[in-house]
């Protein structure tokens, strides 16, 4: 240890070494404390949402408080889901396009997944809840396959093309349904079923919105080989990793999410593209450590634009996805703008 | 004639070959008969007086505003996605992607939100029309000029603003539609559903000579998209300041873009197949030679679809679904079919 000579290390760069000075370990409280607290805070946006309502949840002599399992508990526990989930689902469709403005709605996959409810609507008479929520992931699968398709066979001057491409690819789609719809009269219900909405939400109503959480765990399970997919096809396979195999995965786990988010809730646009670039912007890029916190921020804003919607024409309801869509596009904005300044550095 | 005899006298020039000049001049020959004729069959279809007698106006007048109208559109969508296709360097944009039907729906609500049904009238039909279309040119000018002049330029960043503000409109539009009464529903939803069977025809006065001097305007200046065609880099070496340009040029297709949403409400597509295949069938790079067969393509495409499902079909409110419907299928083949974007 005295020496005076320093035993000579077999580093290049300099700046490599200097970087390389040992950080303090962090303790695993110290470490655990901001998502702990974060937890806390969702919890207590969740209970806000419980006792936001028309009716006095509170009075345990009238009928008020029957609506705590009827309608509260389930409505919070579909925000949960389908905020987290389709928060979750721009995360991967970022990852594997490595493109940070791809997501369900800037692609078209929801406009697939709603293509694949109307047809059901004409074909079938009265269908249930899981077959129009199989034939939208069928639909939503195979229309997000085909964009996929097409990234890889162009090459693209500006990553920003591809929303763009994918925006009008959508509108495509949306053409298709409203063809169909004005062929079967079915014109006026179509844009009710696209506005997302958790005003529906009642026991007996959202249950199949748990299949979401199955996709969430086996995301979080096999989180690092999606990681390895973004870093590129050649490194990818470089480590021993089927790229093919893990974008099928990928593509078909976004699909079954957003399937069944479209069924049950409708479409929640940009809700996958500025949560997971929020994140990354606060926390930078480690897939495995960002996952709790996309499924947080994707509950919080879910959260906040129901809230919102709730209270501002009280005791009626704006759809989620208008207040989604007017913040969504702000904060998007936002982070193009932040994207034009850092190129330019 | 040989390949090697067309090069050894140089041509200049938006023909390569003798052939390819009487096959441009043949297209745009058929194309002006086509037209003729989709005129003609829709006037006189059902119309059993004898061709241009007294009576035979008569009858045919009313459907001459549709065909006005059908002329505006498709002379709006031809100019205005040719400009902005070359503009932007890229073949398969719309300048309909960039938010103006949203702006024209949140005027429209604004106007019944903040003044009410009688803000309608307050403001009177012709009032309300050149609100609509300043805001719409407004919007425009300043978002071009915000993101694509200074420093951070960027026509991607542009373009992609653009149509997010559009998303985040469209459902602030929405959002406001909601608070409304329904009496007050009811007359914004009367007013937003354009088409071109019963399309905004009192301000024809006012679109014909705005329209007629924009085209003549992108007519004049057809040379200088030709330079622009070439790239910024290039168009900036042979001398054009090439941002001014362009925030000129996109303020011409604004303002085009404006007359048609007005008119007939948002049309997504039909800009884009109309100027996909008049680049197919002219096969030129001189915008002098494809703006007018994009018009005349445009319009006989329009009126012949009108013709077929008003008349034989009597699909009466279809149109402009159906079109779009044909321009979405186009888009996504060639967008398939395409190597580089």
């Amino acid at each position: 240890m005295s020496s005076p000579v320093t035993p000579i290390r077999r580093v290049t760069n300099v700046d490599a070494l200097r970087r390389r000075q040992p950080e303090k370990p962090k303790s695993l409280l110290r470490r655990a404390w901001p998502l702990a607290l974060a937890v806390v805070l969702t919890l207590g946006l969740l209970t806000v949402s419980v006792f936001t309502g028309v009716a006095d949840i509170t009075d345990t002599v009238g009928r008020g408080h029957e609506f705590t399992w009827i309608t509260r508990i389930p409505r919070t526990s579909a925000l949960v889901l389908a905020g987290a989930s389709m928060a979750m689902a721009g995360l991967i469709m970022q990852l594997m396009t490595q493109n940070r403005f791809v997501e369900p709605t800037t692609v078209g996959t929801t406009e697939w997944a709603g293509l694949g409810l109307l047809l059901t609507y004409i074909v079938l008479p009265a269908p249930d809840i899981f077959t129009r929520m199989a034939v939208a992931i069928v639909f939503a699968f195979a229309g997000t396959l085909i964009f996929f398709a097409f990234l890889r066979r162009v090459t693209l001057k500006s990553s920003l093309i591809v929303p763009i491409v994918g925006i009008m690819f959508g509108a495509v789609i949306s053409a298709i349904s409203t063809f169909i719809a004005l062929q079967f009269d079915l014109l006026q219900t179509l844009g009710s079923w696209f506005a997302g909405r958790f005003t529906g939400v009642e026991v007996g109503r959202y249950e199949p919105l748990w299949i979401v959480l199955i996709i969430a765990v086996i995301v979080v399970v096999i989180a690092d080989r999606f990681t390895v997919a973004g870093l590129g096809k050649e490194v990818a396979t470089n480590v021993g990793l089927n790229y093919e195999r893990i974008v099928l995965l990928g593509v078909g786990l976004v699909a079954i999410v957003t399937g069944v988010v479209t069924v049950v809730i409708g479409a929640l646009p940009f809700l996958g593209l500025i949560v997971p670039n929020l994140v990354s912007l606060v926390r930078g890029d480690n897939l495995r450590t960002n996952i709790p916190w996309v499924f947080l921020t994707g509950i919080w804003v879910v959260t906040v634009c129901d809230l919102i919607g709730r209270v501002v024409i009280m005791p009626f309801e704006v759809p989620v996805s208008l207040v989604l869509g007017a913040v969504g596009a702000a904060v998007f904005i936002f982070l193009l703008l932040r994207t034009r300044r850092v190129n330019v550095r | 004639m040989s390949v090697s005899g067309t090069l050894e006298r140089r041509r200049v020039g938006p023909f390569t070959s003798n052939a390819h000049r009487v096959r441009y001049y043949t297209v745009l020959v058929s194309l002006v008969i086509a037209a003729i004729g989709v005129t003609l069959l829709v006037m006189s279809w059902d119309n059993q007086f004898e061709l241009f007698s007294e009576r035979w106006w008569r009858v045919s007048k009313m459907r001459l505003t549709s065909i006005i109208v059908m002329a505006l559109v498709t002379f709006c969508q031809a100019l205005a996605t040719v400009t902005f296709q070359t503009v932007t360097n890229n073949r398969i944009l719309t300048p309909s992607i960039m938010g103006f039907e949203s702006l024209y729906v949140l005027v429209q609500t604004a106007i019944v939100y903040f003044f009410g049904a009688s803000g309608l009238v307050q403001f009177g039909e012709f009032g309300q029309f050149l609100l609509q279309v300043t805001m719409m040119v407004l919007f425009a000018v300043l978002l071009y000029s915000w993101l694509l002049s200074g420093r951070l330029g960027n026509l991607h960043v542009m373009l992609l603003v653009g149509i997010i503000i559009g998303t985040g409109l469209g459902a602030l539009s929405t959002f406001m539609q909601r608070m409304l009464n329904p009496n007050e529903f009811d007359i914004l939803r009367a007013r937003l559903f354009g088409n071109v069977g019963n399309a905004e025809t009192d301000f024809l006065w006012f679109v014909i000579p705005v329209c007629a001097v924009t085209g003549v305007t992108i007519w004049l200046l057809a040379r200088r998209l030709n330079v622009i065609a070439l790239g910024a880099d290039i168009a900036a070496n042979l001398g054009m300041q090439h941002k001014r340009q362009l925030m000129l040029m996109l303020t011409l297709v604004a303002i085009l873009m404006a007359m048609s949403t007005s008119l007939v409400g948002p049309m997504t597509f039909l800009g884009f197949l109309i100027v996909t295949l008049a680049y197919s069938v002219t096969d030129t790079y001189d915008h002098r030679r494809i703006l007018p067969v994009a018009w005349l393509l445009g319009y006989v495409i329009l009126s012949g679809a009108y013709f077929l499902l008003r008349h034989v079909l009597t699909v009466v409110d279809a149109v402009t679904i159906i079109v779009e419907l044909i321009g979405g299928l186009v888009f996504l083949i060639v967008i398939l079919r395409k190597g580089r974007l």
